[in-house]
């Protein structure tokens, strides 16, 4: 880890560089599609100029939930138990308002042991950015299928999964989730714009990512797979994301065929047209896409929904600015005034 | 006023003159859940509380809304004893389905305040009998059915005043504590109260045994129960993150403190809350959230009882190893399983000790009356920052939800200890940063919160092995290392946690052990076995674990020692045998286990059995 800050070079707006936002060495399997996301998340951070000592990683357990470790090393990170990330977020954003939330989780960890969570983060809304590395299979116990696999997936062992996929984004968005989004590890243009569009995003952003597992399942017929996932790709639109501080580009584009949303901190997403219509703020436009695209077996990815209007729990508990874990003692205890009242109203 | 005169039977078995009995009786009064008694009977305890005479009351209610049977205790004391009494005095039998039990359970010679149509009087003859019509009386007053329902229980708490001789002005005065804001409600309740009182009056000549007299031994003196007691601690502890799901017996704990936070912790110039209240979706997440936010640096806590306890396992481990700062309340309730949900037990001991897969031992705070409910409370908070890591109060459904006498609280004393938290100016001053370096020899590393600007201050939490510098490692030394300095700085928590209260009286041959509400039975017991059987016996309340010394020391000072407890297995005694092996022989259990709470003259009867006393 290093202290020192370039003084020249590819620096972002604090001066910090690249290096600045990368994590430990992975021990993950040469290809893992985890690695690639790790390495997107790094470069949101950086290019976003986000100030790492703000920044909280949060996991569960699992190959996915090992990656914080990998990057973002100047930032406080919490592997916590399997499945239960959510709560350990929320107490955390709680405490601190302040900090920058990021949790990562794999679909074992999300849609199985941690899916009451998952439900009931999305339901509060904590502000945080959600990525579920998605590969349909649990790697760290060697291969058993996961809540997200396609009925009929096969393994390489030759194991048939005969129970239907839970999927992620549609249940977001059942969930009152205000940013579903959906992306391939393999396409890094669109998910560091999702990533970025996560971060300024206020309420849990989610973002399913297919991070194919090359050890287990990552076979040419497995719906998980890299070779997979670039055959049935279908972009909703081409992503374009602004950062608040930056100016929009003034670019013309014919009616109906880009659409901006402005996010909570000012930032804007242009999302441009590639074949169909779609409307990402259209809450049940976003769920018919959803169903139409599975039946047809298409992997669909972009921003599928938001409401960038939404208000998240940390506005909800009328919290003071400053955050709860920094308050001073007098802030804190009341005075005895309070107890000698409080031991009258028990006489 | 309509008025059925009813001749009540002999006084007693054998007719003889019985003295008067002052300030020294329970009463127990049998009602239907959901009936609305809870007013009635809250307010008979405050106006015998009012006369000065020290009170408790315990509610042995079912795990129902409405419909089954439901008693509350009001134990007057006059020598101060507040802890359960078996044997009944005085009955007021409301109740159809019970009131043959109800009557069979009064000792000889007591009275029975009855609604008449329970026709209470033909199951014995060796009781003092009221038939009073308690429903028709009200019927003068209500004409609504619902509300009549509730305000008969006030007309026999009338009556029991007057045959108790509790001046009406008291009651009154319990009345309007009681429905504060309401006048029309004081109003009404007054009536039916004195109409319960005027038809004694006029119905019934002969006096009762049992009288209640004005003392003065409740002055300055506060009636509560433990659930606000801790919640008032939390407020005084100063509490920013309150994470919760709802279970009996602890749910008002969390919501009692949710409603102090509301008056006494918004920002009066902003209006804003300098606290959060989360009621989570499960226990699991109660404490994840709680941990999350203790992680952050929040003083952050947890209400449950022992099925939540039993879901918390995982990450109280997690907490244990990865040495996060957080309290966890647990008011006990009847286990196994839902058990007996509302009634109270001492069984998650041993739960509570090690809660965790893999070697754990955790630090338990062990409340016994209401000061140490509120005192235990806020010094939960400041050993959880000192020691970073999970700390379990166990209180217990008796002292939890019942009412007790305690003296005002005090202020607590000093400044809240958050612990040794490294900020961005000493990283600066310091150079160096290690999360789980030991640097003072005593077990306790430093931590950095997250949000310290400072290129030292990041470190990964995790619940898996680790070394000094928080990396993920699996080297047996460092995991040993680990593990070893965790037992160093639990040896540096025996020296800062709560110690036995210890009495050692002269020439007293064999001891007794207890924690928790069990001490009020002890107490008791104790004057009793002095009184009745000319016995002493040294005495150690445990008030937290791990146990210490003194505890070795008090046990070798005797040769038979009694552990005393409201479990089956005997936990605390199993614990006591696991410390001092050497002296398990002379660890003896007394075992009180049926949900009720443990009485004085069930500890009396045991060791007087087990060490074949004579009575004097």
């Amino acid at each position: 880890m290093s202290s020192t800050v370039k003084s020249s070079g590819n620096v972002n707006q604090l001066g910090l560089a690249m290096a600045d936002y990368k994590g430990a060495r992975s021990t993950l399997c040469a290809g893992c599609g985890h690695d690639a996301i790790s390495s997107q998340i790094s470069r949101t951070f950086f290019e976003m100029g986000v100030n790492p000592y703000r920044v909280a990683k949060m996991s569960g357990i699992g190959c996915s939930s090992k990656t914080p470790a990998y990057f973002l090393g100047r930032s406080h990170g919490f592997n916590s138990v399997h499945g239960r990330m959510p709560s350990v977020a929320t107490g955390a954003v709680v405490a601190n308002r302040n900090l920058i939330c990021l949790g990562v989780s794999g679909d074992g960890d999300t849609a199985s042991i941690g899916l009451g969570q998952f439900c009931h983060m999305l339901r509060r809304n904590i502000p945080m950015v959600y990525v579920l590395e998605n590969n349909g299979v649990y790697g760290l116990t060697k291969g058993q299928f996961s809540a997200t696999s396609e009925m009929g997936a096969r393994l390489r062992g030759g194991a048939v999964n005969d129970l239907p996929a839970i999927d992620i984004c549609k249940l977001a968005i059942e969930m009152g989730c205000s940013y579903v989004a959906r992306s391939f590890a393999a396409d890094p243009r669109q998910v560091v714009p999702l990533l970025k569009g996560a971060l300024s995003h206020n309420g849990t952003a989610v973002i399913d990512i297919l991070s194919p597992c090359v050890t287990f399942n990552d076979h040419d017929e497995s719906s998980r797979s890299y070779s997979w996932g670039k055959e049935h790709e279908e972009l909703l639109h081409q992503i374009d994301f602004i950062p608040h501080f930056e100016q929009l580009p003034e670019i013309d584009y014919a009616e109906g065929e880009m659409q901006q949303v402005e996010l909570h901190d000012g930032s804007v997403i242009q999302l441009r047209k590639v074949e169909k219509d779609y409307d990402p703020t259209n809450n049940a436009h976003a769920f018919k896409m959803l169903r139409e695209t599975r039946e047809a077996h298409e992997f669909l990815t972009g921003l599928i929904y938001i409401d960038p209007s939404a208000s998240s729990f940390i506005d909800r508990l009328n919290l003071v600015d400053d955050p709860l874990a920094l308050l001073d003692e007098k802030q804190l205890r009341p005075g005895p005034e309070v107890l000698d009242q409080l031991m009258e109203e028990f006489m | 006023m309509s008025i059925v005169k009813e001749q009540t039977p002999a006084p007693t078995a054998d007719g003889s003159e019985v003295g008067e009995i002052v300030n020294e009786f329970s009463i127990q009064v049998a009602t239907v859940n959901g009936s609305g008694s809870q007013s009635a009977n809250n307010v008979l305890m405050r106006a015998i509380f009012h006369m000065g005479v020290p009170v408790s009351g315990k509610n042995l209610f079912p795990s129902n809304i409405a419909g089954l049977p439901t008693w509350f205790t009001i134990r007057a004391s006059a020598k101060g004893f507040i802890g359960r009494k078996k044997e009944i005095d005085i009955l007021v039998a409301m109740n159809r389905q019970t009131v043959r039990q109800d009557v069979e359970s009064v000792e000889p010679g007591g009275i029975v305040l009855y609604e008449e149509k329970l026709k209470a009087s033909q199951f014995r003859d060796d009781l003092i009998y009221f038939p009073i019509p308690f429903s028709a009386l009200a019927r003068e007053i209500v004409e609504d059915s619902r509300l009549r329902k509730l305000v008969t229980n006030m007309v026999y708490v009338g009556s029991l005043a007057e045959v108790l001789g509790i001046p009406m002005a008291q009651v009154r005065r319990g009345i309007e504590d009681w429905f504060k804001k309401k006048p029309k409600a004081v109003q009404l309740n007054v009536r039916a109260a004195e109409l319960g009182s005027e038809y004694v009056a006029e119905n019934f000549q002969r006096d009762s045994r049992f009288r209640l007299r004005q003392m003065d031994k409740t002055k300055g003196k506060i009636i509560i129960d433990g659930n606000s007691a801790s919640a008032m601690g939390c407020l005084f502890a100063g509490v920013s993150v309150l994470t919760w799901y709802p279970i009996t017996p602890s749910s008002s704990m969390a919501e009692t403190l949710a409603s102090y936070l509301n008056r006494f912790r918004i920002d009066p110039e902003t209006g804003k809350a300098t606290y959060a209240v989360v009621q989570a979706e499960d226990e699991l997440a109660a404490i994840g959230m709680t941990l999350g936010a203790g992680w952050a640096g929040a003083r952050a806590m947890t209400t449950t009882s022992g099925p939540g306890i039993s879901l918390m396992a995982e990450f109280a481990g997690f907490g244990y190893f990865a040495e996060i700062p957080c309290v966890i309340f647990d008011v006990q309730r009847v286990g196994p399983s839902t058990g007996l949900p509302t009634r109270t037990s001492q069984g998650d001991i041993f739960s509570l000790y090690f809660l965790s897969h893999g070697d754990t031992r955790h630090l338990v705070l062990l409340p016994a009356n209401m000061t140490e409910c509120f005192d235990m409370a806020w010094q939960a908070f400041d050993l959880a920052e000192e020691f970073q890591q999970p700390v379990f109060v166990a209180s217990d459904l008796d002292l939890g939800m019942n009412n007790w006498m305690a003296d005002p609280f005090e202020y607590p004393q000093g400044k809240l200890n958050r612990g040794k938290v490294l900020d961005k100016e000493e990283l600066e001053r310091i150079g160096e940063f290690a999360r789980y370096k030991d640097i003072e020899g005593d077990g306790i590393p430093c931590r950095t919160l997250p949000g310290t600007e400072h290129p030292l201050a990041a470190y990964f939490t995790r619940g898996s092995g680790h070394d000094e510098s928080a990396a993920y490692t699996e080297s047996p030394e460092a995991y040993t290392r680990l593990m070893d300095r965790l037992s160093r700085k639990h040896e540096t928590a025996k020296t800062r946690i709560p110690q036995p209260v210890v009495e050692l009286p002269q020439g007293a041959e064999i001891g007794v052990i207890a924690f928790g509400s069990t001490h009020w039975a002890i107490e008791e017991s104790l004057l009793q076995l002095k009184r009745e059987y000319a016995t002493e016996l040294g005495y150690l309340r445990v008030r937290a674990l791990p146990l210490t010394g003194h505890v070795k020391e008090f046990v070798e000072r005797y040769d038979r020692v009694y552990v005393v407890e409201q479990n089956r297995d005997g936990q605390l005694a199993g614990l006591i045998r696991m410390e001092i092996p050497e002296n398990a022989g002379r660890i003896l259990k007394i075992l009180h286990y049926d949900g009720l709470p443990i009485d004085a003259r069930f500890v009396t009867d045991q060791i007087a059995d087990a060490e074949g006393l004579e009575k004097e």
